[in-house]
């Protein structure tokens, strides 16, 4: 049949799989080699992957010599979690009003959303530190939360109005025609409906707000208990003799989290972004 | 449906407009505002016309803004060659597809951070996985230190930056072929066209736009890209990977030279919009000459 493969198109593609795979595993797999290993270990010429010397001493380590980890890990989930309400209550109603309602400038306004995108963060990285400064957030939660919110709003309206465009005028309508009000229309009938559309983007904010925690909280942030663990740990990278080794494994529980809510999730994140993704 | 006037659809606009006027809208006019003075940690600033983009272009801003160009030149084609080939084969027909699926996207999903810090050890010479491989297959004679030496630093942040944009590269492409109507390569198939016709006559000019688009989106990211330098070298060796963000950051942040740093955000902005111009002008006129 039409996806029947000869055996030598076989070998090209899977081939080009385990290349593509060794490309992208490769951090992770050294980094769980040196994580397994004594320190001195760790610096051993020449190279080797696998050793016989493994041992999970740096996985009970880290606690002490990283003794802030488990803080960091919770900051990370707390912080990537208030953008995400945050950035949700902001992102639903106006990527509703743009899938919806006629109204002059709409257009207009939607390209500006849309322009945000351009904008870099550390650009405005000096106005930011000083709206931070002037409104007393520099070293709180917030100065991180907020502009993480921010710049997560476009592309999350962007995805959320392609969900809202697919669902059916007539549901409204035939609400409206019951003499219910378009706030209690949008509660109790438009979202149980965009339910999968709102799950999907809100796993999408989940993950970009997780994964790009460094620049404002490096800059916004200089209290220890407050670090998300990026920099909770990149300030362990920056010392004289870095223990290679339980940062490693620091790095790897740190991200194990978000890994095992990716793994579980993915099916949902693969269909759902690309449905939104391609609409347009 | 909506009466003239009606301030609903306004009113729904409201968070995000509040959110968005506030943490970006009003920065942005600040940078411009700043670029002008000669603010600084001092409490107060006074306008200095256009001293600060004059210093610019005197020192080595064309310099820092060609190697910008170029990184996130590099980077992005990289990513969109590599992102093309991962989204062929994610689309494979084969067992084990599922897990490719699963095993591709890690880079996209952990912090960029986390990701960048494996590879600074990957990159270290004495110790790590690439410098100790290259000498076991003999590409290179003793140990290598990737991040101390500038050209080897300046690919070396772009191997990264591939590394953590080709996933969502690959999935969008990914999501792309998927939407292509079966019946086409099933009709292409009855008439007895190979794999790679189909795929160069059928796959490739129907995800063209969605290249285009993904092309312009990871153009403005890379630029844009803080993180992975940051780590990798600071900007370093010898400003070899100083990018234009970069730079502004070392200026404003490190320097405290809030009126400079605002002035090379704003060239920043500058090279962005006139990039994404010439981009959609050109991409707009190969669309309307392919279509004719």
């Amino acid at each position: 049949m039409i996806n029947r493969y000869k055996w030598w198109e076989l070998v090209i593609i899977y081939t080009g799989m385990a290349l593509f795979l060794a490309f992208i595993l490769a951090p992770f797999a050294e980094a769980f080699m040196v994580s397994l290993r004594p320190l001195e270990k760790v610096f051993r010429v020449p190279y080797r992957f696998l050793t016989e010397d493994m041992t999970i001493r740096p996985y009970i380590d880290m606690w002490t010599s990283v003794p802030g980890l488990w803080r960091y890990i919770l900051n990370s989930f707390f912080i990537s979690c208030a953008v995400t309400v945050l950035a949700l209550l902001c992102i639903i109603p106006a990527a509703y009003s743009f899938a919806r309602f006629e109204y002059r400038f709409r257009n207009g306004i939607l390209t500006a959303f849309l322009a945000v995108n351009m904008v870099g963060a550390a650009v405005l990285i000096i106005p930011l530190y000083k709206l931070m400064l002037s409104l007393g957030l520099l070293n709180t939660y917030w100065a991180m939360i907020i502009p993480g919110a921010a710049f997560s709003v476009p592309t999350g309206i962007f995805l959320m109005r392609s969900y809202f465009l697919r669902i059916p005028r007539e549901l409204e309508d035939a609400a409206y025609v019951d003499g219910a009000s378009r706030l209690y229309t949008l509660r109790r009938v438009i979202l149980p409906v965009a339910l999968p559309g709102i799950m999907v983007v809100t796993i999408a904010t989940f993950i970009a707000a997780y994964a790009q925690q460094f620049l404002f909280a490096l800059t916004f942030n200089s209290v220890t208990e407050y670090h998300p663990l990026p920099v909770g740990l990149y300030q362990f990278f920056g010392r004289e003799r870095v223990l290679w080794n339980e940062l490693m494994a620091a790095s790897l529980v740190g991200i194990l989290p978000v890994l095992f809510v990716y793994v579980f999730l993915q099916k949902y994140i693969v269909a759902g972004l690309t449905a939104g993704a391609v609409k347009e | 449906m909506t009466r003239r006037g009606d301030p609903f659809p306004y009113l729904l606009l409201v968070p995000a407009a509040a959110l968005t006027l506030a943490i970006v809208a009003w920065p942005l006019i600040e940078t411009f505002r700043l670029s002008f003075t000669n603010a600084s940690l001092r409490p107060n600033a006074s306008y200095v016309g256009t001293d600060n983009y004059e210093k610019i272009f005197r020192g080595d801003f064309w310099e820092v803004m060609r190697r910008t160009f170029l990184w996130m030149f590099l980077g992005v084609t990289l990513k969109i060659v590599m992102g093309t080939i991962g989204a062929v084969l994610l689309n494979a027909a084969v067992p084990g597809r599922a897990w490719f699926r699963v095993l591709v996207m890690p880079p996209w999903v952990v912090p960029i951070a986390i990701g960048v810090f494996m590879w600074s050890w990957l990159y270290n010479g004495q110790f790590g996985m690439i410098s100790g491989l290259a000498q076991q297959i003999g590409m290179i004679d003793g140990p290598f230190e990737f991040l101390a030496y500038p050209n080897a630093a300046f690919i070396a942040t772009i191997v990264t930056d591939v590394w953590v944009g080709t996933p969502l590269v690959a999935l969008y492409l990914l999501a792309a072929m998927q939407s292509i109507p079966k019946e086409l390569y099933e009709a292409a198939w009855t008439d007895g066209a190979s794999r790679v016709y189909r795929f160069r006559r059928i796959t490739l000019p129907l995800i063209a736009p969605s290249i285009f688009t993904m092309a312009l989106l990871s153009a403005i990211w890379t630029f844009n890209s803080f993180d992975i330098i940051w780590i990798l070298t600071e900007g370093g060796p010898r400003g070899a990977t100083t990018t234009m963000i970069i730079d502004t950051y070392k200026t404003a942040i490190s320097r405290f030279r809030f009126g400079e740093g605002a002035a090379r955000a704003v060239m920043i902005l500058v090279c962005l919009t006139a990039f994404a111009g010439t981009y959609l002008a050109l991409m707009t006129r190969l669309q309307r000459g392919a279509s004719r």
